[in-house]
């Protein structure tokens, strides 16, 4: 079993379980002041596409796949990047 | 001569590089982050609308749930991961099926978790009539449940598949593949449906 888990992606998993704790615990804190909601909010959504990304090149195995598949899946992470990140800021 | 190696070393590469599943799956894939990706905007355009409303609403819900439902999927992800890694080993390959077992059990968590959230929003008059973040909050979170009830099936599949064929084949490696990038396009979903609706505070 050990060796089922010696792997990269069981270090990439941890990194997504403490970043889910980190957004939770800052998204949670009510005594932000408006400034602070702000950008506790526009680094949970940052957060929340780099998760997104990591999953993706790892799970689904994109790291490996052929060139213009793993661009089509970058390409939208950097989307739901720009427009989460636009939204959340302008409406 | 280092020329010619890293030549060599490029060309390797390319011939690892494979797509997970059956290709058609991928078109599946993507349709579905796109549909939720417009979801996310239109939400995000509503609250820009209504911040007040949005950001009293939102308090009403609880982040606990959203939160140990994501620490949830990450881990059937892991588990399916694993899974696979397992029927690629011969050593390992009997671990295959109980691993996806876990995977399915993890699913049921959620179902439970979001049953339970669902009858307490609920029971205190918390429809997706009230008002229009309700009514977000319903259509992404229902959406995504039936996403999630659907990958459920597959995973019931890649169980029987694994328990069933003891011998490895290209078909049921891809099988495997393809079922397991359609759990994770469910977790990857959850991701962003959390802090979204969730989260991110107006």
């Amino acid at each position: 079993m050990s060796v089922l888990l010696r792997t990269k992606t069981t270090m990439i998993w941890l990194i997504l379980m403490v970043l889910t704790v980190v957004s939770w615990l800052l998204g949670s804190d009510h005594g932000f002041g408006a400034d602070a909601r702000v950008s506790a909010g526009v680094t949970i959504l940052a957060v929340a596409i780099f998760k997104v990304r990591l999953v993706g090149l790892y799970f689904m195995d994109l790291r490996r796949a052929p060139t213009p598949l793993r661009g089509v899946f970058e390409g939208y992470c950097v989307a739901l990047f720009v427009m989460t990140i636009a939204m959340f800021l302008w409406g | 001569m280092t020329e010619v190696a890293s030549g060599h070393d490029s060309r390797a590469c390319d011939q690892t590089r494979r797509i997970p599943g059956e290709p058609g799956l991928w078109i599946f894939i993507f349709g579905d982050l796109v549909v939720f990706a417009v979801l996310f905007g239109v939400f995000l355009h509503a609250r820009g609308a209504g911040p007040e409303l949005f950001r009293r609403s939102q308090d009403t819900l609880n982040r606990d749930y959203g939160a140990v439902n994501t620490l949830v999927l990450l881990l059937s992800s892991m588990l399916v991961v694993l899974a696979s890694r397992a029927l690629n080993s011969e050593a390992y390959q009997r671990l295959a099926p109980r691993l996806v077992l876990g995977a399915i059990g993890c699913g049921l968590v959620f179902v439970g978790v979001k049953v339970v959230e669902y009858h307490e929003m609920i029971n205190e008059g918390l429809t997706p009539a009230v008002n229009s973040f309700y009514m977000y909050y319903f259509v992404l979170t229902g959406l995504h449940l039936f996403h999630l009830l659907l990958g459920m099936g597959v995973l019931t599949v890649m169980f029987s598949t694994a328990r069933d064929t003891p011998a490895t084949t290209a078909g049921r490696r891809s099988l495997f593949e393809g079922g397991a990038c359609f759990w994770h396009m469910v977790d990857l979903l959850w991701i962003v449906i959390f802090p979204v609706v969730f989260l991110v505070r107006s």
